[in-house]
């Protein structure tokens, strides 16, 4: 879990410059990191890319804080 | 009828960036041109082009070269991902001419009053190429949902807008190699039709890439013959010259109704007096052999202008460093101004910086407009022999002193577009 949340937490911060600070499991993309609908996609294609995993469009939708994110990439990965 | 000035410049060239270190090289006789450091162009007919410095190391800039464009400075990494480089240039530039015009936007009425029309020729050219080569690769799921609004051409205008809140007209024009000019002449007719006080405009490119360099070369427009010898390519009216050297950048300026520029105590490089347009109807990539459609965007824009030929004293010349263009456009030239052609001079700085394609036009309307300010014409370089005979003084190889009013400044496209401003003292 937390290796798949710190790696989650690195891309964060890289695409979307956000402060590590505010990189937390409840983090919203879009209302606490800045984030808009672009780079939600942007997001999930790059945890897809770092994990091997395919996210398919439904699930993409429902992910919109890290820690939904940590949640399916660690259900679903390798 | 609104009279319409310029009161912002800025400049990023293969030469450098910043207006005023660009023209101090551009003075001085400095060429952009250089083997391709962007991308490996070993199997291409064409290894040299015109290329941005950066301070990365690309395009023969560097952290300690003055004048290398830093990529940091003009936008975040975040936001650098969102855009092809045409849009990043094009920002870089609109920036620097924004702060060079003390011009913020503040009330909501200045904000509606503030327009912005950036355009470019080709666009996001390198970004669509790689992006068809990922689809085909790795298929739908890899293209990046950045990828339509980092090539699309009005984006930097859209770019520009979001930045500094400018929410007037918000416009862009795609004709070519005459958009920079078209760009800084329509906004110019948004103010004067009371649409804005204030517009932001000019053109962008960034079209040196792989795909750029094969287009051109097919189409058997670029020079090809100097491969060994890059700075010696751009020769425009030599007899030697074979092509154009492709360049990269952009030209942004801040236009503005002359009562609001001065009212706010502005600063006044120039006004836009005149601005003439015509179709070739000819042909979608060669020049009429008559010159026809240039001559008649040159007389339109003098005569809007309310000029004759004896104000010009300076005429920055498309000239490409074709074959054919060069003298076409200097036929038209010198049967325009009859006997006053023995009084004009006329350079093409694209022997320094290549032909910025989009962003050509823009980039040539600053240099005449510091050409007016400081009177004295940028030199046409690697000019030895010309290839013709002519009254007209071709600033050969130096820059020269001149008292002049006006400049014209004159950019044709494919397509058969042509597009003439003239600039006067104020």
């Amino acid at each position: 879990m937390s290796d798949v949340f710190d790696r989650v937490k690195k891309i964060v911060i890289e695409h979307l410059d956000a402060d590590a600070d505010k990189v937390v499991e409840n983090a919203s993309f879009i209302d606490d990191l800045g984030a808009d609908s672009l780079d939600t996609v942007e997001l999930v294609m790059a945890f897809e890319e770092e994990f091997g995993v395919e996210i398919p469009d439904d699930a993409a939708e429902k992910i919109q804080t890290v820690g939904d994110a940590v949640k399916f990439i660690s259900a679903n990965a390798g | 009828m609104r009279r319409v000035v310029v009161t912002g410049i800025g400049l990023v060239t293969p030469i450098g960036v910043g207006a005023e270190f660009v023209w101090k090289s551009l003075l001085a006789g400095k060429s952009g041109a250089g083997t391709i450091s962007a991308f490996d162009a070993s199997d291409l007919p064409v290894r040299y082009a015109c290329e941005v410095p950066w301070t990365t190391g690309r395009g023969g800039g560097g952290e300690a070269i003055p004048g290398s464009f830093d990529p940091e400075i003009a936008m975040s990494s975040r936001e650098r991902r969102r855009v092809d480089e045409f849009i990043l240039y094009g920002v870089a530039a609109a920036n620097e001419a924004i702060e060079d015009s003390g011009w913020v936007a503040q009330t909501e009425q200045q904000q509606e009053r503030t327009g912005v029309m950036i355009g470019a020729g080709i666009g996001g050219l390198s970004t669509i190429a790689e992006t068809a080569l990922l689809l085909e690769k790795e298929g739908y799921r890899k293209v990046s949902p950045f990828f339509v609004p980092s090539a699309l051409i009005n984006l930097t205008s859209g770019h520009v807008s979001i930045k500094h809140g400018f929410r007037g007209p918000n416009h862009s024009v795609v004709t070519a190699c005459a958009t920079g000019a078209h760009a800084i002449g329509d906004a110019a007719r948004i103010i004067k039709y009371g649409d804005a006080d204030v517009m932001v405009a000019g053109g962008c490119e960034a079209a040196v890439c792989k795909i750029g360099i094969a287009g051109f070369a097919a189409a058997r427009a670029l020079s090809n013959g100097f491969n060994d010898d890059p700075m010696s390519a751009s020769r425009p009216y030599d007899k030697d010259r074979d092509g154009f050297v492709l360049g990269e950048g952009a030209g942004i300026v801040v236009l503005e109704d002359y009562q609001h520029a001065k009212a706010r105590g502005a600063k006044i490089y120039a006004e836009i007096a005149g601005y003439g347009m015509s179709g070739d109807a000819y042909h979608i990539t060669a020049p009429a052999e008559d010159g026809n459609g240039g001559f008649r965007a040159m007389r339109s824009a003098i005569k809007d202008a309310g000029l004759t030929t004896s104000d010009i004293g300076y005429v920055n010349a498309h000239g490409t460093s074709t074959p054919l263009g060069d003298e076409i456009e200097l036929r038209a030239v010198e049967r325009l101004f009859g006997d006053d052609a023995a009084y004009l001079t006329l350079s093409s700085t694209k022997s320094a910086i290549g032909h910025l394609l989009g962003a050509a036009g823009s980039v040539e309307a600053i240099f005449s407009i510091l050409a007016l300010r400081d009177q004295i014409v940028p030199p046409t370089l690697n000019l030895h022999t010309p290839s013709v005979e002519t009254k007209i003084d071709l600033v050969p190889l130096v820059a020269k002193e001149l008292t002049f009013k006006a400049a014209l400044s004159n950019s044709f496209g494919f397509g058969g577009t042509n597009a003439a401003l003239v600039m006067k003292a104020v």
